[in-house]
């Protein structure tokens, strides 16, 4: 089908780009991993969970970070297609509208799946361990992309109005601080009351949970609801602002 | 189906408050270099942006071959090209890479065929396997229109095709535009260098303030001045044939 060809041509342009970037690689990547290795080995000592393994705790949390860090290059990577005039080049060929932006949507996907599975690599080597059978990784697997997903549409939104690449790439700054007000390092129960109300409602902390839940099988509660809700939410509230935005081209 | 290339009757476009096009007609023949001349805020952009599909007019009608710019947009894009007034070409991809995209993007039959033609046509097969970032202006823009021939578009907007060029870029520029022309390429190439116009353009029109005040051949627009008088001054060459003979002489193309 040709929207699907098109898709998949673009895609590939794409993913080059991510390959030819090595600040990219960089931050998606080697900053996650450093983060990692801090937390379990300067701060971790000093961090009390309770019982298990600190590099277990730590692995869900470090694993949204890079995926909000690795959206946000969505939003930079559209932002220079429309500021090199390759946007405008695309949009007047013969080629489906909808290829375009799904094309990025698709990187990000992709990339980002590539890097949550290089980085749950590393944590292995690290001493993570799980007891997660198929069904369990394939349901962190499901929750990740999920997340994925939002992240991306909402990425998509300022990578098609910012009109400035400052605009286009500060989105993701509190994005990437949300993990740390929440329980992906430490326990969410010794912060202040204001604080922690934040951190137990807010989503980070319900998938987290669940993905934890998961790796550790134990019963997951109502948190994975909240989490797939949050998820499900923002995509479709950023799809449909993204469409309208991305409407005003055409 | 109709011997015109590009019909425009009445557009009008408004951002805000600010009125660009106020009324535009104009009529291009298939095969003709026509230039759309004015200055800089004159709407020019507006009006290729909106024959090329980017932008929707507020009224007023405009067609391509035949096909009109609102109601079949897909066909408009079948058979048309923009080469915008900044070069479109991926930095990151290599020339060869960025001819390649687009080969296949329109659905060209052998995308690594039709990329290595144009390559050598504009002569950048040396630089065919470096990275476009690394092109120099007038590669650059080279590459740029070379990507608008891919899959010979009937119809190409060159929107200041020159603009930023050095002057031997620029006759390099010149020189594929009329070799296009002559395969019976229809162009519409805005500018703001007379020269370029009375250069390259069978049919010039003048867009100021929002509509077209002049409109004709060059010839015919020269008669609605008056008559030119006869003076005899010394030819001195002007600092650009003296640049030319210079660059000329170091044999470089």
């Amino acid at each position: 089908m040709k929207v699907w060809y098109a898709t998949r041509v673009l895609f590939g342009r794409s993913m080059l780009h991510i390959l030819r970037s090595p600040d990219t690689i960089i931050t998606v990547l080697i900053t996650p991993v450093m983060l990692m290795l801090l937390f379990a080995f300067v701060f971790g000592g000093a961090i009390h969970i309770g019982s298990g393994n600190y590099v277990n705790y730590l692995v869900p949390g470090i694993e949204l970070i890079a995926i909000a860090s690795g959206t946000a290059y969505t939003s930079l990577r559209l932002f220079y297609d429309r500021q090199k005039g390759m946007f405008a080049r695309f949009q007047t060929m013969p080629v489906s509208r909808a290829s375009i932006l799904w094309a990025h949507v698709l990187t990000s996907l992709i990339s980002n799946a590539i890097s949550v599975v290089l980085i749950i690599g590393i944590a292995f080597i690290m001493g993570f361990r799980t007891s997660a059978g198929v069904l369990q990784w394939l349901a962190v697997g499901g929750i990740l992309a999920l997340f994925t997903l939002a992240m991306t549409w909402l990425a998509v939104i300022p990578g098609l109005t910012a009109t400035s690449i400052d605009g286009a790439s500060a989105f993701a700054y509190p994005l990437i601080f949300l993990p740390f007000i929440s329980s992906a390092f430490v326990p969410t129960a010794t912060m202040p009351t204001i604080v922690r109300v934040f951190a137990q409602n807010q989503p980070v902390t319900a998938l987290v949970d669940s993905v934890r839940a998961l790796f550790n099988s134990t019963p997951i509660g109502n948190e994975i609801w909240s989490a797939l809700a949050w998820c499900v939410g923002i995509t479709i509230v950023a799809y449909f602002i993204a469409m309208r935005a991305y409407r005003r081209f055409q | 189906m109709t011997d015109l290339a590009i019909q425009v009757s009445a557009l009008r476009k408004s951002f805000k408050a600010t009125e660009v096009l106020k009324s535009v007609d104009l009529s291009v023949r298939r095969g003709e270099i026509f230039a759309l001349l004015g200055s800089n805020g004159a709407g020019k952009t507006t009006t290729i942006n909106i024959l090329a599909t980017l932008l929707k007019p507020d009224s007023g009608s405009a067609s391509i071959c035949g096909f009109d710019v609102l109601r079949q947009p897909v066909k408009v894009r079948e058979n048309i090209s923009l080469t915008g007034q900044f070069a479109a070409v991926d930095g990151l991809l290599t020339g060869r890479e960025n001819l390649v995209l687009i080969a296949r993007l329109r659905g060209v039959h052998s995308p690594h065929q039709t990329a290595d033609m144009l390559l050598s046509r504009f002569g950048l097969s040396a630089a065919a396997q470096r990275r476009a970032d690394s092109y120099s202006g007038g590669m650059t823009r080279r590459l740029d229109i070379a990507m608008s021939l891919v899959g010979t578009p009937a119809v190409i907007f060159l929107d200041e095709p020159t603009t930023g060029l050095d002057p031997e870029g620029r006759l390099e520029v010149w020189k594929t535009i009329k070799e296009l022309a002559d395969g019976g390429t229809t162009i519409l190439l805005t500018t703001q260098q007379l020269e370029e116009a009375e250069q390259l353009a069978d049919h010039i029109a003048i867009l100021h303030g929002g509509s077209i005040i002049a409109n004709g051949t060059l010839n015919e627009l020269k008669q609605h001045f008056p008559p030119a008088k006869v003076e005899y001054i010394e030819k001195q060459p002007s600092l650009e044939d003296i640049f030319l003979a210079i660059i000329g002489q170091k044999g470089g193309k």
